[in-house]
């Protein structure tokens, strides 16, 4: 397992009152991520363990897409990876964003 | 073959284990435990390098279907296999003792539905995940006995094999679809320890014909048959009365009965068309070729009805 | 084969135990100036429909006579009979319809007691053994869930590194002392010591003990299963704690 953190800085914090939402299963070429929302900052912290190692600059990369399209300020990301494709893992934060701005 | 009127329906087999808890139940009714804020996770996987799961593949809480109360609990079949391990045995069985414990008070659920789909035991933790199998039919049996139905729910990807299949058996009501598959040794492990020509695990119409959902409800091995959408899971969940066998010497002396004759009737068959001609059925070669409407209502006329489980 | 041996060490006091069919035993015997009654499978048999059902035969037979006698189950089995016809047929369901047996007796008032002389694996072990209240585990005992080469083909590691781990934890290791330490073996004894049939009589004077499932207390107490005991725990209390709000009906 590699265990690494990515922290970066949204433009707005998410809407939404959803306190968490899961998506995903650690299944082969899949992966879970569990958003947790942390009060009104700006700040996106990502905790992730991954199967496959050595990939640090391509979640950094997808993290900073990520963040740009939804501006997800606040959140509290934490992702269980099990050898996902990077367009697998922006598609999961897109759909866990969704969920978080649920509006009950 | 999924037939093209279920086809744009959600499909039990091909969603995860929390789609299918929330087509199950009554909508914004589920309640979860332990649920992955929680992280009650697998200690054991980073011994072997696994990423572990928040919810360690087992999801459980209570809710409700047409207002009435459940308790349910879902094995996510796609991480690990959907295995009985240390955590997801444990969360399990503390939902069915407290089931069992609560039956009678107002906190009092009316039926457990238990959406199984597994390998069996986790092998990185074999001994925690067998002692979990064995608590597992304990504390189902003790719901049993509380006067609580424990109903399985059988169709997803991985089925119901290993001490999962004695788990759906240890139940009082079995509902299966065409692709639910029960079985204790798995066709590959079968093959690997007999060698092919005894069962052939590549043999997909075999393995289906021996283990799935259509042999499994026409030999007694299940209950109800459902097609494989959530909506009629959900349907036939919201049916099972509570006229379900209650956990008894007499229902167990019923049941010695039933395994014993078709021990006797079928004991001699190595394969489903013999069973099927033996037992009369019109089309005894044909029953995996049937569309799903032809074959429940087969199954309506000549399937094995029993109240012996 | 009958155990002749295990039987005459557990049983000093007489038996009338006979060979059945399909490697089964069965008949009375004393222990502690008590009747009781003794099932068994022999010869390392694997388990399949046509066993399962003649022992579950017996045992709804003694719940039947309403005698109340315990029960003492002496196993050597192996692992459940691989074969595509006993699957065909619902292996699953003789298994689960022989554990429900001893479940039930337990639950009747018949005090269950395994005794495991031989090897018991993965479906065969749940339906037998692990199904009685108490299981003690003598002189060739060799419960498992897989073999470690099995295990190291479904985990894809090398033998070798997982012999390693097994050293670690006694989570999947097989054997006596790994199951002993989730909470699976209650007691092991040694035939050689002269106080089987004495710690037998003993376990059998127990008031039936109330039926319920404590080995995961056991586990925890004995480092084999640190947290099934307190997460089975968190769920009951947060169950019996979440406010019901049922709509109609």
């Amino acid at each position: 397992m590699e265990k690494f953190t990515i922290h970066a800085r949204a433009k707005a914090t998410l809407s939404g009152k959803s306190a968490n939402a899961i998506t995903g299963v650690v299944a082969s070429g899949n992966l879970e991520i569990l958003f947790e929302r942390k009060g009104d900052s700006l700040d996106v912290t990502v905790d992730v363990m991954t199967a496959s190692h050595g990939y640090q600059p391509v979640w950094e990369a997808v993290i900073k897409d990520f963040v740009e399209r939804v501006s997800p300020g606040g959140m509290h990301i934490a992702i269980h990876d099990n050898g996902a494709r990077p367009d697998t893992v922006l598609l999961r934060l897109m759909q866990g964003a969704r969920l978080m701005e649920a509006q009950s | 073959m999924i037939p093209e009127n279920v086809m744009n329906e959600p499909s039990w087999y091909e969603s995860s284990a929390r789609a299918r808890i929330n087509g199950l139940l009554d909508a914004d009714s589920f309640s979860e435990i332990l649920g992955p804020v929680d992280r009650v996770m697998s200690p054991h996987l980073a011994l072997f390098d696994l990423p572990p799961a928040f919810d360690d593949g087992m999801i459980i809480g209570r809710g409700s279907i047409d207002g009435r109360s459940v308790a349910v609990a879902a094995q996510e079949g796609q991480f690990m296999g959907g295995t009985f391990a240390e955590v997801s045995g444990a969360k399990l069985v503390g939902l069915l003792r407290a089931v069992a414990r609560s039956a009678g008070t107002p906190q009092a659920v009316s039926t457990v539905f238990l959406l199984l789909d597994t390998g069996g035991v986790r092998l990185q933790e074999a001994n925690a995940g067998e002692m979990a199998v064995s608590e597992t039919i304990r504390a189902i049996l003790d719901v049993r006995k509380a006067g609580v139905p424990v109903v399985a729910l059988i169709g997803g990807r991985a089925g119901a094999f290993g001490g999962g299949g004695l788990v759906t058996a240890c139940c009082s009501h079995i509902i299966i679809s065409e692709q639910g598959r029960i079985s204790v040794s798995g066709p590959e492990v079968i093959e690997t320890n007999k060698g092919v020509e005894e069962f052939d695990s590549r043999d997909r119409a075999l393995v289906w014909r021996v283990t799935g959902g259509r042999s499994r409800v026409l030999l007694g091995g299940a209950d109800a048959y459902v097609k494989g959408d959530i909506a009629s899971f959900r349907k036939s969940a919201a049916q099972v009365s509570n006229s379900v066998p209650s956990f008894s010497l007499q229902t167990l002396e019923q049941e010695q009965e039933r395994l014993e004759q078709r021990l006797q009737a079928y004991g001699g068959c190595r394969d489903t068309p013999e069973i099927w001609t033996i037992a009369g059925l019109p089309t005894p070669d044909g029953i995996a070729d049937l569309t799903e409407d032809e074959f429940i209502r087969l199954l309506a006329k000549e399937g094995i009805r029993h109240d012996a489980r | 084969m009958m155990p002749d041996n295990l039987i005459s060490v557990l049983f000093p006091e007489g038996h009338s135990l006979s060979s059945g069919a399909e490697n089964t035993l069965s008949g009375q015997a004393r222990s502690g100036g008590k009747d009781v009654e003794v099932l068994g499978i022999n010869n390392g048999a694997p388990l399949g429909p046509e066993t399962a059902i003649i022992l579950a035969g017996h045992v709804l037979e003694i719940i039947k006579s309403n005698s109340k006698a315990p029960i003492v189950f002496l196993i050597n089995t192996a692992s459940q009979r691989m074969t595509r016809r006993d699957e065909m047929l619902g292996l699953n369901e003789y298994l689960a319809h022989l554990a429900k047996s001893i479940t039930l007796a337990g639950a009747s008032g018949h005090r269950t007691i395994s005794v495991l002389y031989g090897t018991a694996a993965a479906g065969a072990f749940i339906a037998t053994a692990l199904a009685t209240q108490t299981m003690i585990a003598v002189d060739g005992a060799h419960p498992s869930v897989m073999d470690l080469p099995s295990i190291a083909r479904v985990t894809k590691l090398p033998l070798d590194v997982l012999a390693e781990k097994a050293k670690e934890t006694p989570v999947f290791a097989p054997g006596v002392e790994p199951l002993a330490a989730t909470g699976a073996v209650t007691e092991i004894w040694k035939l050689s010591d002269g106080q089987c049939a004495e710690r037998l009589s003993v376990l059998l004077a127990d008031e039936p003990v109330s039926d319920i499932d404590t080995r995961d207390v056991l586990g925890a107490s004995r480092g084999g299963r640190k947290v099934a005991l307190e997460i089975a725990k968190r769920v009951e209390d947060a169950f019996l704690h979440i406010s019901v709000s049922e709509k109609a009906g």
